[in-house]
């Protein structure tokens, strides 16, 4: 069944919404971890705190829309997905939970000890999240294993007998242990490598005096290692998965992560911060292009096999009239989402500095 | 334990726990922003300090909120895999409504709130809470409309060429009686919480601050304990005239549920309210009730004391011949009896208890009132912040134990094909192991929250709002850290 235009508009607004939220998410992440390593002292880190103090929870809500629309518009990929990758989803939660919460706790904490406490806590929960969503993504895009679902596979001259609608689930662990096969782990190598270099370029966007140097030198020295992993993920993905457009994908976010060298080498914060930011958004497209028309591929031996369960767009979808309201909602409210957040990010675009 | 009771034991703890910050964040943030409105308008510092005091205690609370929140939001997805399918087409607008229209307005201004007081204009800075506290409100509407859903389906039909339930009218949904009653019924829980919260710990702080002969100091807490006793009054009222129509509309839509909040076996005429009575079955609880008053039931179901009350055991039998055996003569029907009745009781008794005490301290703390007087209430007051959130959780239980087994109950007057029992609506792929796994680590994690977050809220009770001095900014930034070109 091919999918008609209006689940493929709904397919790329769930593509915008994730972009959005690695794209802005992705720098809160990328100052988290960079916490112990560039604030030396407690002011340092108080200022790298301030820096995204005032946005970071309108940027998660990219991900609650995200996964509110994919419920509302896409049920059945919306609930494979999650139940499918229960542990690891599990983990990402938790994740989120001790750091988003580190926040305020922090702020709130007078004794020097207990702040430095909180301080581990947003930078390891900021990096296990972000190792979490990329082995999450490259799930995604590679599909799971069908050894690891199901239990009592029977395969016959290489191929999976799928008439058997009696499959025995595997029991979860064993998704959990697959789902961190190479290729996830590799996503989420030049995901906590991107989101770094944007961490360290928007703070240095958002700060003067040493601060800003050491961000600049952060950001420098992560550049060729971004380019490397980030050109070697891109290719890996666009190859095995890709369709022939993602090429442009991919030369898009080659230019971007070549230049990326030079101007964090010129000291260009704004240039490279948006360069940084359109190789996480092309990641994204990159991620939806590979998986698209499917919900949850399903791979036996490299070879997709989720057809046979009728998992694609077009039967995991919610019906033509809710998905025409939902689109004439978004279409009012997310520009005047875009309008207020931005509005927000001026009024904090002033440089932090201290005045010690 | 089977797969299906860990999921939904995970699903009570936790969504029993975002109810515990849930309705401090919806009463709070309109009383925080009042404040800082009369601050503005009158000039007055207590104003200032008591806005700075309490928008503390509601930052703590907010950021839980909103981690907890999420949790929720992807466990239909985790959890209940077979019920997102069969109702995502309706049941994922309203939570997609909700992220779109409330939520990012609620955490892009929280965000300008906590940070722009020294950078935006004071009308502007004020502008951005009451933004958040229009959100916040906005958003209990749509989350209690998918819940009302569950409770009573209406503009929806299940599309028979693929067995999923699909929308017919989002609006029909959104401004059903049910869901706006429970909007009405919540918010006025909200408010009572965070009124008697107010209340408590300002009363504590008039209490200590007069014993100690500080009677200047003190006199800056007044405005805020008659603030929090005001709405708090207002909003006991309100608990009850809603919750009223809610419990007419329930036996109208969900007579079963009713006649568990009442312990009722067979239908009667003319019903009698009782206040105790034990047992796991109707016909237990039948020989062990206490106090009871004529007629009340069936005047509370329809303000006719004579009318007739349906009891479970001939609702039971009814949804056996419709929807099939169901255990035995149609049992598997009946909802757990004591935690709805009790449930039930708990909520209404907490209710009273607080309506009665918020008119009380109004007394207390007039103009005239005594030092005494004005002391013993706030020795009191501080213990009675628990009881409007023993109220929520207890009518929370009500509410969804009353509606099992089904986690869609059927509309009888409109399509009762959409309707799902609760042992239908879990993950087929999410095992026990994973299941034990998720509920210790959430478990495990909630506490240890809960613990921190109970010790920073004291602090900054106890910090107090008028004698320290209040730090420059709501993050409590140190000075030195400024906004600098
Ligand atoms: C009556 C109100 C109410 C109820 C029944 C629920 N919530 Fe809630 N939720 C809120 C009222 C609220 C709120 C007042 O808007 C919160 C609470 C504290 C807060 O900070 O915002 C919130 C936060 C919150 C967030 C984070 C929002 C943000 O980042 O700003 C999410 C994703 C959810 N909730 C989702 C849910 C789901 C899926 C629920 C169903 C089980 C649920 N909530 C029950
Ligand atoms: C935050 C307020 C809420 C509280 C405190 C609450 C409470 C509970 C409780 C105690 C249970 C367990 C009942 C049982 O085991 O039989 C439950 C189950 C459930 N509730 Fe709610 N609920 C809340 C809101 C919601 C909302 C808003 C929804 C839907 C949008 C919802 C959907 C469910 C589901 C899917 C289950 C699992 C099925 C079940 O076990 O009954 N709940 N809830
Ligand atoms: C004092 C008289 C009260 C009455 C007659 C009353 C009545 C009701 C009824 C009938 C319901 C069930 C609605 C349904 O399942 O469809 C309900 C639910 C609820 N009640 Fe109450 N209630 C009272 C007091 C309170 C108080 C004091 C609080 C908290 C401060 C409270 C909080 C709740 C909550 C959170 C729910 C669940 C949400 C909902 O379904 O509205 N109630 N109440």
């Amino acid at each position: 069944m091919e999918p008609t235009a209006l689940q493929i508009v709904w397919f790329g607004i769930i593509g915008l919404l994730w972009a959005g939220y690695l794209v802005l998410e992705g720098f809160d992440f990328g100052i988290g971890m960079l916490l112990p390593i560039l604030g030396r002292s407690d002011s340092d880190r108080r200022t790298m705190i301030n820096a995204t103090g005032p946005v970071w929870d309108g940027n998660q809500v990219w991900l609650i829309s995200a996964g509110g629309m994919m419920f509302a518009a896409f049920p059945l990929w919306y609930a494979s997905l999650l139940s499918v990758l229960y542990l690891p989803v599990v983990l990402v939660l938790l994740s989120l939970i001790v750091r988003g919460v580190a926040f305020e706790f922090r702020a709130k904490t007078t004794s020097a000890a207990g702040r430095r406490a909180w301080e581990w806590v947003i930078a390891i929960g900021s990096l296990l999240a972000v190792v979490l969503w990329g082995a999450a993504f490259g799930n995604l895009v590679a599909g799971i294993d069908a050894h690891a679902l199901f239990a009592n596979l029977v395969i016959t001259d290489g191929k999976a007998d799928l008439t058997a609608s009696t499959l025995v689930p595997m029991p979860s662990l064993s998704v959990l242990i697959s789902a961190l096969n190479p290729y996830a782990l590799f996503t989420s190598l030049t995901l906590v490598g991107l989101f770094a270099a944007h961490g360290a370029l928007f703070l240095a966007l958002r700060t003067k005096g040493e601060l800003h140097q050491r961000a600049m030198t952060a950001a420098r020295v992560l550049a060729p290692v971004v380019l490397l992993v980030g050109a070697g993920w891109a290719i890996w993905t666009q190859v095995t998965h890709g369709p022939a457009w993602g090429w442009a994908v991919v030369a898009v976010a080659a230019v971007a992560l070549i230049g990326l060298v030079p101007a964090t080498r010129a000291g260009r914060d704004g240039l490279a911060f948006a360069l940084t930011s359109t190789v996480a958004a092309g990641a994204v497209v990159l991620i939806f292009a590979s998986v698209f028309p499917k919900v949850l591929p399903i791979r036996l031996d490299g070879v997709d096999i989720s057809t046979a369960f009728d998992t694609t767009i077009a039967l995991g979808s919610s019906s033509a009239p809710t998905l025409t309201v939902m689109l004439i909602v978004a279409s009012i409210a997310m520009p005047l989402v875009i309008a207020y957040q931005t509005a927000a990010y001026r009024t904090f675009s002033r440089r932090l500095g201290t005045t010690a | 334990m089977s797969a299906l009771d860990l999921a939904r034991w995970q699903f009570a703890i936790t969504s029993l726990y975002h109810f515990v910050f849930v309705p401090l964040t919806i009463g709070l943030a309109p009383l925080v922003a009042v404040m800082q409105t009369l601050w503005l308008r009158t000039g007055a510092d207590h104003w200032r300090r008591l806005t700075d005091f309490f928008g503390k205690i509601f930052l703590l609370n907010f950021a839980i909120g909103v981690v907890t929140g999420i949790v929720q939001e992807f466990q239909f997805g985790m959890n209940w895999s077979a019920y997102s399918v069969f109702v995502g087409d309706v049941f994922g607008a309203p939570l997609a409504l909700e992220a779109m229209i409330a939520f990012f307005i609620e955490s892009v201004f929280i965000g300008v709130w906590m940070f722009g007081r020294k950078i935006l204009s004071p009308g502007l800075h004020l502008a951005s809470i009451w933004l958040v506290a229009i959100a916040v409100n906005l958003s209990a509407w749509f989350i209690l409309a998918a819940n009302s859903f569950m409770q009573h389906p209406v503009g929806t039909h299940v599309n028979s060429a693929n067995g999923r339930a699909e929308l017919d009218s989002v609006w029909t949904m959104l401004t059903s009686s049910t869901a706006l009653l429970t909007v009405g019924h919540t918010m006025a829980a909200a408010g009572l919480t965070a009124g008697l919260l107010v209340a408590g710990v300002g009363g504590w702080w008039l209490s200590k601050l007069l014993r100690e002969k500080r009677t200047e100091e003190a006199s800056g807490y007044r405005p805020a304990v008659r603030l929090g006793l005001g709405v708090a009054l207002t909003a006991a009222c309100l608990v009850i005239v809603s919750g009223h129509s809610q419990g007419q509309l329930m036996v109208a839509d969900q007579p079963m549920k009713m006649a568990a909040a009442e312990g009722l076996c067979q239908t009667t005429d003319g019903a009698s309210f009782s206040v105790a009575a034990f047992g796991d079955t109707c016909e237990e609880m039948a020989d062990t009730t206490f106090i009871e008053i004529p007629g009340l039931a069936s005047f509370l179901a329809t303000n006719d004391a004579t009318d007739t009350l349906a009891g479970v055991n001939d609702l039971a039998a009814a949804q056996a011949a419709a929807y099939g055996a169901y255990g035995l003569n149609g049992s598997g029907y009946i909802p757990p009896m004591a935690a709805t009745y009790w449930s039930f009781r708990a909520m209404i008794g907490l209710g009273l208890i607080a309506l009665l005490f918020a008119a009380r301290g109004l007394w207390c703390t007039r103009t005239k009132a005594t030092a005494a007087e004005q002391i013993r209430f706030g020795q009191i007051a501080p213990w009675l912040i628990p009881a409007p959130y023993l109220a929520s959780l207890a009518g929370w239980m009500f509410t969804e134990f009353g509606r099992a087994p089904w986690i869609v109950v059927p509309n009888t007057s409109a399509d009762s094909a959409v309707r799902m029992l609760i042992e239908e609506a879990a993950s087929p792929f999410v095992d026990g192991f994973a299941l034990t796994t998720s509920l210790v680590l959430f478990t495990a994690v909630y506490g240890a929250l809960a613990a921190i977050w109970f010790r920073l809220v004291r602090r900054a009770v106890l910090g107090g709002a008028l004698d320290a001095e209040p730090p420059a900014s709501e993050s409590s930034e140190p000075d030195h850290l400024v906004f600098a070109y």
